[in-house]
């Protein structure tokens, strides 16, 4: 299949826009631009999706428990509502994690929940709560409980917080803490990793004094191991001597968190999902922060090569070059011959808040194009760039998140770079507390769309042709009946992992696999089929 | 069987107003149950002569599904069903949400089926509409005449006037109506003709006005309505004027809810003397 493009991208838009109510219209169109930005050149994004329209997003409460807190295996997080939030949220992203030893602690393969009834809507459901955790505890004895509250808690107005901090006093070995995640707090599940951010920030962060050893020590914020990424990433680091003190919060324990202010750089994958962790830790610990991507073979050989930067230790400089000189041939000589078949093959990407971005990584070292591109919640800076932050307008829905008054710690504050170091580290092209956005890295015609509906997601399909979609479970079928492999990348289907240059290798497979395949010719959409009479059932 | 609900502003009366009238049908050989909405459970009281035990939510909370009709009814005066809905202590749980389960599950126990062979069932609800599950009387069919307990304080009749504007909101929905408004005197300045002003501005009556007598209080006091108590009193035969006029009433209408401004207008027009 290819491009056809003929029809110019603001008349395509127009287009698009035609069969909304003309509010719906104008609204939904600034939230489509080209990659080149022409006039209007700012991206709409982080707003309410307009009722009616079939969105990709989640909840507030997904965003919380699901993505932030999910992959932390020791922490028991217990649902606090009716079982449904529970249970469609257990484990459905495949975050991977390794105990130490087989005997060592991890909920993760469990589901929590107070598995609320009518009585404890009407009644309130504190007890109900309190008995839960008492009963976790019994069970289990964790060094952490946390809970999250679902839409019914924040109706009926359970004080989650207060129940937390009665039952932490009481166990007096177990940090108890909860979020007030319930699933409207925000027009996506963004404003629930900013929840996650703040109360993880607030209850654990800096509470073990024990320091870990090691010359280079790193956090990896907003990376959660789906298929196994942060495995990938461990090993890399191992082997050029970087310490990991703590993954926020793929493969990762409680322990990890409340250690992480010794840390002396965090290194942000999913902007959209942890940057506030990592201002905060910045303004509290004096801990400098740096966006890096992972995803693509290149990409993880700059990234490490940044750290080593960063660092400027020549030592750890040799051992990343050793590294990455091995890998990033043997994996590139992988994808060039992928790239006689992948070569010229078109994609959309249509995930998250940084995935969307990243993968284009992949796509260009397999000689693919990235036609279209948006994201489900993020905002404007993951598009532009963090220099629009100032101009982001700030509506009623992002007030009603709570921001943290973050001070300097008087005592776990240690300056690791002065003012200059870091400029002359900017200078030399480290992201550092920046992050440039997804349009900036995009072929200037691609098509950037903001929370895509489903009609227009069809809109795009029919007017690309693209040979592979990529975006998450809620479309896979649809596309799929187009006649179109789609990828999931926010469970990654079967696969994983794709991160560093052993998934990258994995990643080439599997695009090679899917859009070289010849079954989605055979596909003829149930809707192109002639209709034929059905046949009537005589009872 | 008539299905009645009286609502007002908190604190007017509605529950005495209910209950002595509810007895005053009694004595007039009506079958009737009263249903309280009110977490506070004390819609009955004066019925049964003391707090009612087990109300439908605690019930349903204790035994679970297996629950009959005979666990949250009781008889009180003049063979009345008496049963409270109950509800959550102040500041906890949810309330109208209670009052939902609670209605639904009277439904599902037959308490309005023909073999009980009411004349009326009596919902009184607590204070204003203030969400949806205070509404539930009024939704559904399930009350279709209310009256409105008010005086000729100015809030009174704001919250007389919010409630019209609930009304309306389920009119065509569920075909409820307003049956008129019940005074019950607080000895406002031209408190009568004040109330039939706004009566006739909202497009219904004053079905009667009760005045103002301490028997009630004393009545109260014997958890006793003024009909028991002293049955031969003056303000037992109010009641019972009530309560023929009710059982006469033939005027049923969809209110017009007034502007803010207007209320404040007969305010001054009436108020000021």
């Amino acid at each position: 299949m290819s491009t056809s493009s003929s029809l110019p991208f603001e008349e395509f838009r127009g287009e698009i826009a035609k069969a909304y109510p003309s509010k719906v219209g104008k609204k939904r169109m600034k939230s489509m631009i080209q990659a080149t930005p022409r006039e209007p050149r700012e991206i709409q994004a982080n707003v309410r999706t307009v009722p009616g329209i079939i969105s990709q997003r989640g909840c507030t409460y997904a965003g919380c428990k699901g993505v932030v807190l999910g992959p932390t295996r020791d922490i028991v997080n217990i649902t606090h509502g009716p079982i449904g939030c529970g249970f469609y949220s257990w484990l459905t992203r495949r975050n991977q994690t390794r105990p130490e030893t087989p005997e060592s602690e991890n909920y993760m393969t469990y589901c929590f929940s107070t598995d609320m009834q009518d009585e404890h809507i009407v009644f309130g459901g504190e007890t109900r709560l309190k008995e839960a955790i008492q009963e976790a505890y019994d069970l289990f004895h964790p060094k952490a409980i946390a809970v999250f509250s679902t839409c019914p808690v924040g109706l009926i107005g359970d004080d989650v917080h207060a129940v937390a901090r009665e039952m932490k006093a009481k166990f007096g070995d177990c940090n108890v803490f909860g979020f007030s995640c319930e699933g409207y707090k925000g027009v996506s599940q963004s404003a629930g990793h900013h929840i996650a951010n703040n109360q993880i920030f607030k209850h654990v962060v800096g509470t073990e004094d024990e320091a870990p050893e090691g010359e280079f020590r790193v956090n990896l914020l907003g990376e959660y191991n789906i298929g196994g990424d942060a495995f990938e990433i461990e090993e890399l680091f191992e082997a050029c001597g970087i310490t990991l003190v703590s993954t926020f919060s793929g493969n990762s324990t409680v322990s990890h968190f409340a250690r992480a202010h010794h840390a002396d750089l965090n290194l942000v994958m999913c902007h959209r999902s942890i940057n506030y962790l990592a201002e905060m830790m910045e303004t509290k610990y004096g801990i400098p922060w740096m966006k890096v991507n992972f995803i693509g073979a290149a990409a993880t050989a700059k990234a490490l090569r940044k750290v080593g930067e960063y660092f400027g230790d020549e030592a750890l400089k040799a051992k990343i070059e050793k590294v990455v000189a091995g890998k990033l041939t043997e994996t590139q000589e992988y994808a060039a011959e992928v790239r006689k078949r992948t070569q010229g093959k078109t994609a959309m990407l249509f995930v998250g808040g940084s995935r969307a971005h990243h993968y284009q990584e992949l796509f260009k070292e397999l000689g693919m194009k990235t036609i279209a591109a948006g994201y489900e919640f993020g905002h404007r800076d993951d598009y532009e760039g963090r220099t629009v932050i100032p101009d982001i307008t700030i509506d009623a829905d992002t007030r009603n998140i709570e921001e943290l008054k973050v001070e300097r710690d008087p005592e776990l504050y240690r300056e690791r770079k002065t003012e200059a170091e870091l400029e002359a580290l900017k200078a030399k092209g480290l992201e550092i507390a920046d992050y440039e956005g997804m349009i900036p890295d995009m072929d200037p015609e691609a098509f950037v769309i903001d929370d895509v509906s489903h009609y227009e997601l069809e809109k795009l399909m029919e007017h690309y042709k693209p040979d592979l979609i990529c975006a998450g479970i809620k479309e896979k079928y649809a596309v799929q009946k187009w006649g179109v492999p789609l990828k999931q990348l926010h469970n990654y289907d079967y696969g994983g992992p794709y991160a560093a240059f052993g998934g990258a290798r994995n990643f080439y497979e599997e695009i090679d696999r899917m859009v070289g395949s010849k079954l989605w010719d055979m596909v003829t959409p149930p809707w192109l089929r002639p209709l034929e009479p059905r046949p009537v059932e005589i009872v | 069987m008539r299905k009645v609900a009286i609502y007002g502003k908190g604190g007017i009366g509605k529950s005495t107003t209910t209950q002595n009238t509810v007895a005053a049908l009694g004595e007039m050989g009506k079958r009737v149950m009263v249903i309280g909405c009110d977490p506070k459970a004390d819609s009955t009281r004066l019925l049964l002569g003391g707090l009612v035990q087990g109300t439908v939510l605690d019930t349903l909370r204790e035994e679970g599904e297996d629950v009959e009709l005979g666990d949250v009814m009781r008889t009180g005066f003049a063979d009345c069903r008496c049963v409270e809905s109950g509800g959550p202590e102040p500041g906890v749980g949810c309330a109208g949400r209670g009052i939902i389960t609670s209605i639904n599950l009277l439904e599902q126990l037959g308490a309005y089926e023909e073999d009980k062979q009411l004349d009326y069932a009596f919902y009184d609800v607590l204070g204003d509409v203030v969400c949806g599950g205070f509404a539930m009387p009024i939704r559904e069919g399930k009350a279709e005449e209310i009256y409105i307990v008010v005086s000729g304080e100015m809030m009174a009749m704001y919250a007389a006037n919010n409630i019209c504007k609930g009304i309306r909101k389920f009119a065509d929905a569920g075909g409820v109506r307003l049956g008129g408004l019940i005074c019950n005197s607080r000895n406002v300045d031209n408190e009568r003709e004040m109330i039939e002003q706004l009566a006739a501005k909202l497009g219904t009556q004053m079905v009667h006005f009760v005045p103002r007598d301490n028997i009630v209080q004393r009545a109260e006091i014997n958890r006793k309505t003024v009909i028991d108590y002293e049955p031969d009193c003056g303000q037992a035969d109010e009641y019972r004027t009530l309560a023929s006029n009710i059982e006469n009433n033939d005027m049923f209408v969809i209110p017009k809810p007034i502007e803010i401004e207007d209320l404040e207008n007969l305010l001054v027009e009436y108020g000021m003397v």
